[in-house]
This record gives structure tokens, sequence and C-alpha cells, in this order.
């Protein structure tokens, strides 16, 4: 592969690295064309910090290639430096300096001249936002408002390729919206984004296409659409009550689901794939009644990439999150 | 020159840190404050030099042990980039690989410097003074700076190997007491026992002592002239050994540097 300005994209075959007995990826492959964003999915040890390591040249594999923006990872590590932007899980800014002093030290790192490494950081900041931060040093400020001026600090040198490790992981609702916003300004500009998560709900939002991984490799691949047409159909949803109620429905949907069911027993919720939902519903309604089981909400949705996550790998993300 | 650039950009970052921090602002200021009262008024009228002023002669003790303990921070510093994931981000720019440990180690020497700026004045607050040239002053403040900056290549080692910066200060304390207390930093190294005498005649904590001793003039008047090699001839002792510190530990801290952090 040669390397040419315009070429944005990142890409990598076979990528392996195990620490010790453990196997963080076991033959990766992904390919990100320049200017989209790719989500890679999957629960905590899955893999996906152990990838952006690798392609951010943090880690070096044991075995596969990698490209990005057009070099190659493993023989000029310091050429894809010099076109990357990394905003990690933890937000890596140093705490003792302001927003401004940080983003002038980033951008000077990325050999800018200190003047325009300032001016360029104060405009980021301005487009986030973020001015009252400027000159406070951050430890004074929000997780959510620190994760923003790291984000800031990845974009300092306007870098066409950015990687961002769960971006969003920890932080509340509102500043979740708000970094998503800021990527989604990004993006508009033509700038290349592999970002990880294990909210699917941040890959359905931000990427073009999602790459789902689990163990160390990729188990599906589409856009949120393809995806959750691969679950198929509907899922009807029950919330019940009562002793026995939750055996007493979990049989009544395994007579009508296509797939496995979902049950929080503590809550007294099930979730089953339907292949006609109107029909399915009316079914389990008539059943649910007659055995005298209380409702205390029912109804049909569309997949979400929950669903699609417990089709795929037969357990949910949220359950291997907590464990 | 990328690592000059660099290595000038960390180390301005460190040193705003140093205004921003308490805790190292009262490392660096109070504890040589304390040292040099504790060590004046405490043991200064219990402990008699043949022929010479305790006090005077303590100082340069305390100035080389301030220093060599200075050197911690450059571990403990290191290991909070880490523990707070300024590595990594630092390792994904397209920065020169020495620079994060060489700056680190560059503004460590302005501690360094304040630290003495501090006990010089609260030594000459107790009675203390230089009855040497001001040259050989001069050069006395320099290699006791330029020993402590070889030293802090060693502690970045140390820094970089440890998982926070709490274990860096429990780690270096059991390095550091014994180093700078077998020597001639509080007490003659002649008055030491069987083979605690040679260890601290060879120590160059000790050797670094002796010159600064020797630069400020505060050795005791007729002090037999040392029988060690080591302590006739201090400045050069002193000097062979920051050498070989830097050009053993610098490749090292690079190095572990470069695999930091990495997961």
């Amino acid at each position: 592969m040669t390397s040419s300005p315009s070429d944005t994209s990142v890409s990598a075959r076979g990528l392996i690295k195990t620490y010790g007995e453990v196997t963080a990826l076991a033959g990766l492959d992904l390919d990100v064309p320049g200017g989209t964003v790719l989500g890679l999915l999957g629960p905590n040890g899955a893999g996906k910090t152990t990838a952006v390591s690798i392609l951010t040249t943090l880690v070096r594999p044991d075995s596969g290639s990698a490209h990005v923006a057009g070099v190659d990872v493993m023989a000029d590590p310091r050429g894809v430096r010099s076109r990357i932007g990394l905003s990690g899980q933890y937000a890596a800014v140093d705490e003792h300096l302001t927003a401004t002093e940080n983003l002038e030290m980033i951008g000077c790192l990325y050999g800018m001249p200190r003047r325009e490494a300032r001016r360029r950081g104060l405009d980021l900041l301005e487009q986030f936002r973020l001015m009252e931060a400027s000159d406070r040093p951050l430890k004074t400020f929000s997780g959510g408002m620190r994760r923003r001026i790291d984000l800031a600090g990845a974009l300092v040198a306007d870098p066409p390729v950015l990687f961002l490790d769960e971006p969003t992981t920890g932080l509340d609702p509102r500043s979740r919206g708000e970094l998503w916003d800021a990527i989604r300004e990004r993006v508009k500009g033509g700038t290349t984004v592999l970002l990880t998560t294990q909210y699917l709900e941040e890959a359905d939002q931000l990427a073009d296409e999602i790459v789902v991984i689990d163990h160390g490799r990729s188990i599906a691949k589409g856009t949120a659409e393809q995806l959750k047409r691969r679950v198929g159909g509907e899922h009807l949803d029950v919330h019940v009550s009562g002793d026995g109620a939750v055996a007493t429905t979990e049989s009544i949907l395994a007579a009508v689901a296509t797939g496995p069911l979902r049950i929080h027993h503590d809550d007294g919720e099930l979730s089953a794939p339907v292949s006609n939902g109107v029909e399915a519903l009316s079914t389990v309604l008539r059943e649910l009644e007659s055995r005298q089981v209380t409702i205390v909400d029912i109804g049909l949705r569309r997949p979400t990439l929950d669903d699609v996550f417990m089709e795929l790998t037969g357990h949910e993300a949220e359950a291997e999150v907590s464990s | 020159m990328n690592l000059l650039r660099d290595s000038a950009t960390i180390a301005r970052r460190n040193v705003i840190r140093i205004r921003r921090v308490p805790d190292v602002m009262a490392f660096v200021v109070v504890q040589p404050i304390m040292f040099v009262l504790l060590f004046a008024y405490v043991f200064g009228g219990s402990i008699d030099i043949p022929g010479g002023n305790y006090r005077e002669f303590l100082m340069a003790g305390i100035f080389s042990q301030t220093v060599v303990f200075g050197a911690t921070f450059t571990g403990a510093g290191l290991a909070e980039d880490m523990q707070k994931g300024l590595i990594n981000r630092f390792r994904s720019l397209p920065m020169s690989r020495s620079a994060v440990v060489a700056g680190r180690t560059v503004s460590d020497v302005v501690y360094n410097a304040l630290s003495i700026i501090v006990m010089s004045l609260a030594g000459l607050a107790v009675g203390w003074r230089i009855r040497g040239s001001f040259l050989d002053a001069v050069v006395a403040f320099a290699l006791l700076l330029f020993f402590a900056y070889s030293f802090s290549w060693v502690m970045a080692c140390i820094g970089l190997l440890v998982p926070t910066p709490e274990v860096v200060n429990n780690a270096t304390f059991v390095v550091l007491f014994p180093l700078t207390f077998i020597a001639n930093t509080f007490v003659p190294s002649d008055n030491l026992p069987g083979v605690l005498k040679p260890i601290a005649e060879w120590n160059p904590v000790s050797t670094l002592t002796q010159a600064v001793r020797e630069g400020f003039g505060n050795l005791p008047v007729g002090t037999p002239e040392p029988t060690a090699w080591p302590l006739q001839n201090a400045t050069l002792y002193t000097l062979v050994w920051a050498a070989i510190l830097i050009v053993v530990f610098a490749p090292i801290a690079t190095r572990l540097y470069q695999r930091a952090g990495a997961r």
C-alpha cells in the first residue's frame, strides 16, 4: 500500500495479541473507509482497547498488519502518530494545568509553533463552549468537561484520523450528548473516526458501520439497520408481577418466540423475538389473561442493538460488563 | 531539534505545576527548612566536631541529602503521569521518545534549585557562612545540581516500573535513607564503625558532600587529609559517578517509557 495525502482510511489484517495466557485479539480484521465512522462494539475485555492501542502505535501486535492514513503502523509509527488524534476512556489531560495550557502543550508536541498551538486551542475551546475552563486548572471541573477537553486535545493538530476509546463511558446522559455533538461536528468536516464503545446506543447514534467483537475477533458487521434486520422481526416485551408470573409467562412466550428469550427475574421483565408481532401479541395477551397473570406492561418494539448482541453472542452486553 | 523542543515543552508544563500543587511546594520549601533547623538545634548542641562548628559542617550534608531526595520527584511525577493516562497520550503523539523523561529530569533541576535557595537562606539564618571563594561556592552549587540531575534518571526508572506514586516514595526511601546516612553527611566518616567506614568513603553522596564542604570552606580547621582515594578526589569521583548514572540509566528510562502503560 502506498501513502497518499488523501488516504485517510484505516485497515487492519489478522491482528493477534496475547498477554500471557490471555488472548486479547485473535485475528481481528478492520476496514474504515476515509471520512466514515466505524463503531467497534463489544463488552469489557472483548479486545476493543487493545485494537485501538495497536492502531495508535502504543502496542505492537504479535502478528498481523495495519495501516492508518496510508502509513504502515509497524514500519513507520511516527508517521502514524502525526496523522492521528487519540482520546481515551480516561481523560488524559493534566488536571493541574488550565484547558489552554493543556491544549497548547499537546499542540507543541505535535510540532506546532507555540503561538499557533495556543490559538488553535482557544478556537477549540470556543467551539466546544469551554471558554470558562480556559484559565482555570482542570481539577475544578466535572468529568464530562475534562473528557471534552481531552477530545479537544486530540483535535488540536487537526488530524485526519481520530481514535476514540470509549469516549463517553461513565458520563451522565447530558455530557454524553454534548460529546456526541462534538464528534458529529468533526465527522462533518471529513475526519475518519474509529470509535469503541460498550453502549449500543452510542454506536447506533454515531457509526456508519458497526463491527461487533467478542473474545478478540469480529463476529458481525454492518450498518445498525443491517444488524437489526439480522435479528429479524420485532420484539415482544412483557412486564408481569406476582408469584410464579415469570415462569408462566416464560412458557407462554417460548411458544411464540423465534429466538432466545431475555428474562430479568427480579424485575419480572421478559422479552422475546417474534416474527408476526400483532398475532403474537394477541396470543400472548389471551394466554396471560386466561392464566390470570398480572400484566404491568406489554408492547411490541423494533429490535435494538442490545437484541443484536444477545442474538450474536448468546449473552447480554450489560451482564458481561458488570461481572 | 525535536528532543530539545519537546523536552522544553514537557519541562515548562512541570514547572507550571510547581506553583499549582501545594504539597510539592511544601516538599520543596518546608522540608529543607525543617532539616536545617532540626539538625542545627537538636543535634547541633550534642555533636562535637573537633576544631570546628557542627552547623557549618552539617550544611553540606543537608544540601546533599535534600537534592538526592529531590530526585524522588522525578519518579513520583512519572508514576503519576502513567497512572493518570498522560503517558499514553504522550506516546500517541509524534514527539521525541526521550522527551517526557528528559523534560522531567530537567524540570526537577528547577525544583532542586529552589530547594537549595531556601536551604541556603535557612542556613544563613542559623549561622552558616560560605568561607571559601565565590567561584568555589558556585562550583559546589553546580555540582549539587548536576549530581541530583544524574540521580533523577535512576528515580525515573523506578517511577516507570511501579504502579503508583506512593510506591515510588516507599521504594525510594528504602534506598535513599541508607545512601544518605551511611555517609559523611551528618558525621565524619572516620567515626563510622567497621565495614560502614569504607562504604561511606566510596559512597558518592559522601564525595558530593566532601566536595561541597570543601567548596564552601566549611571543613573544620585541622581536619586531617582523607585517607580514602574517593574523598581525596571528591569532585572528580562525584562527576564520574554522575556521568555513569546518566549513561546507564538514561537509555533504560527511555526504553521503559516506550513500553510504559501499554495494555
